[in-house]
């Protein structure tokens, strides 16, 4: 059958959010790295596939695709016959709970850590640049609020989405993979369940083999 | 009767955006005013229903959703049949066009939105609400925004609409910044052929004109 073709890095946390679903559903699937330091993201056979010129980009047959939570969405749907259902579409109100809370990583979570991630380790380690600390510092301030609200959250759910692990879950991986392995990691001290939440869902086996491909491991 | 109740007020963006989305699929709802110059939405009621303090929550017999791209998705789901029934991919178009409208939907919710919202912001609602323009900001996120309606033109030059020849929610979630951001900035769309042309479809259709109106009635 061949399998998908995903056009990414093992260290982008865009890529990894899809190589988790692909891991989680055991789908046949090859990675061709593309190279952001030689800019080949810019270029027109990469632009043919993500206009917007990032990574990642699915290749499945005639079918392209881009925006990694949306190639997640199409991976986890194409091989919901695996017996892995993290989108529980077949039901209202927990797909209604999936969707509240990816849209929170999205719109909540991400924009208030992926600044600590960047000025804190893309920057040194990527670009040979100076954190910026005073983005840090302001970041980490909204991050501490969105955590108070998933702290609650998780002291009256288990996952998420309700007492189901789900790719709502799952879409919280890469950016808290990375947090971890900066100084920033102790914010998570404060918030017991969202960091007992962390601990479950980074002992799984899908988890473990992403996280071995990304910096810092 | 119905059992569906919208919190907030329609000028907001967000809240307009689930309005838009409840009329096209032709869903009967209420709306409930949201007080947030006293910091209802701050209150213990209000955080059951929105833990993160903001307009909309969405509630009806059957959940309490909030974040209204996933409220929208949740109208669709729930209502296949009602109203436009293309709104989340062609009845026909199986997965292929399901597909289509989320990476559109992605596209808009992280390539679109975080621009458009700060110049919403900058241009709109600070003088409404007495901050001070941030020209810096106001500038940076022009150029992001003017980026993204780059390869906006580029592929509506190919396309009638974002996720393919049918309106869908993948355009409807670009309304309200869209037409904060015409009425401050027309340039931005209406320079760009396809986007003008895009953006003159979308905006003319009556789910979001019913909306406008809602907005420009003067809430009590």
């Amino acid at each position: 059958m061949g399998g998908v073709i995903l056009y990414g890095s093992p260290i982008s946390t865009c890529s990894a959010r899809v190589l988790l679903c692909l891991e989680e559903v055991g789908a046949e699937y090859q990675l061709v790295p593309i190279s952001m330091p030689t800019g080949e993201h810019k270029k027109p056979d990469h632009l043919a596939r993500n206009p917007f010129g990032q990574i990642p980009a699915l290749e499945d047959g005639d079918l392209v695709l881009f925006e990694s939570r949306a190639i997640s969405r199409y991976v986890l749907r194409k091989y919901k016959e695996s017996g892995t259902d993290l989108l529980k579409e077949g039901n209202l109100a927990k797909s209604a709970m999936v969707d509240v809370w990816l849209e929170a990583e999205s719109q909540q979570y991400n924009p208030a850590i992926s600044p600590i991630v960047y000025q804190s380790l893309f920057v040194p380690k990527m670009r040979g640049g100076t954190p910026d600390q005073a983005i840090i510092d302001a970041s980490l301030e909204k991050f501490k609020k969105v955590l108070e609200v998933y702290e609650a959250r998780l002291s009256k759910s288990k996952y998420l989405a309700g007492d189901f692990f789900s790719f709502a879950d799952l879409s919280h991986f890469p950016y808290t993979k990375y947090l971890m392995v900066t100084p920033y990691a102790s914010v998570f001290e404060s918030y017991p369940h969202v960091k007992a939440w962390w601990k479950d869902i980074t002992s799984r086996p899908a988890f473990k083999k992403v996280s071995a491909g990304m910096l810092g491991s | 009767m119905t059992s569906v109740t919208v919190y907030g007020a329609p000028f907001s963006p967000a809240v307009s955006r689930v309005l838009a989305c409840l009329y096209e699929k032709d869903v009967d709802f209420k709306l409930a005013p949201v007080d947030m110059a006293k910091g209802q939405h701050k209150s213990p009621d209000f955080l059951k229903l929105q833990p993160f303090g903001q307009v909309p929550a969405f509630q009806d017999e059957l959940a309490t959703v909030f974040e209204s791209r996933a409220i929208c998705k949740y109208i669709c789901n729930k209502y296949p049949e009602k109203g436009n029934q293309n709104l989340i991919g062609g009845r026909d178009g199986g997965l292929l066009a399901r597909t289509s409208v989320d990476q559109w939907l992605e596209a808009e919710g992280q390539s679109f939105n975080p621009p458009s919202s700060a110049l919403v912001f900058q241009l709109a609602f600070a003088p409404m609400f007495g901050f001070k323009q941030d020209p810096a900001a106001i500038e940076q996120n022009e150029a992001k925004l003017a980026n993204v309606l780059d390869v906006y033109d580029r592929r509506l030059g190919e396309s009638k609409f974002l996720a393919g020849d049918d309106f869908t929610l993948a355009d409807l979630v670009h309304l309200p910044n869209g037409h904060i951001l015409v009425s401050k900035k027309e340039d931005l769309f209406l320079s760009r052929k396809n986007v003008g042309r895009w953006w003159e479809e979308i905006s003319a259709r009556p789910s979001w004109k019913k909306v406008v109106e809602m907005q420009n009635v003067p809430q009590s």
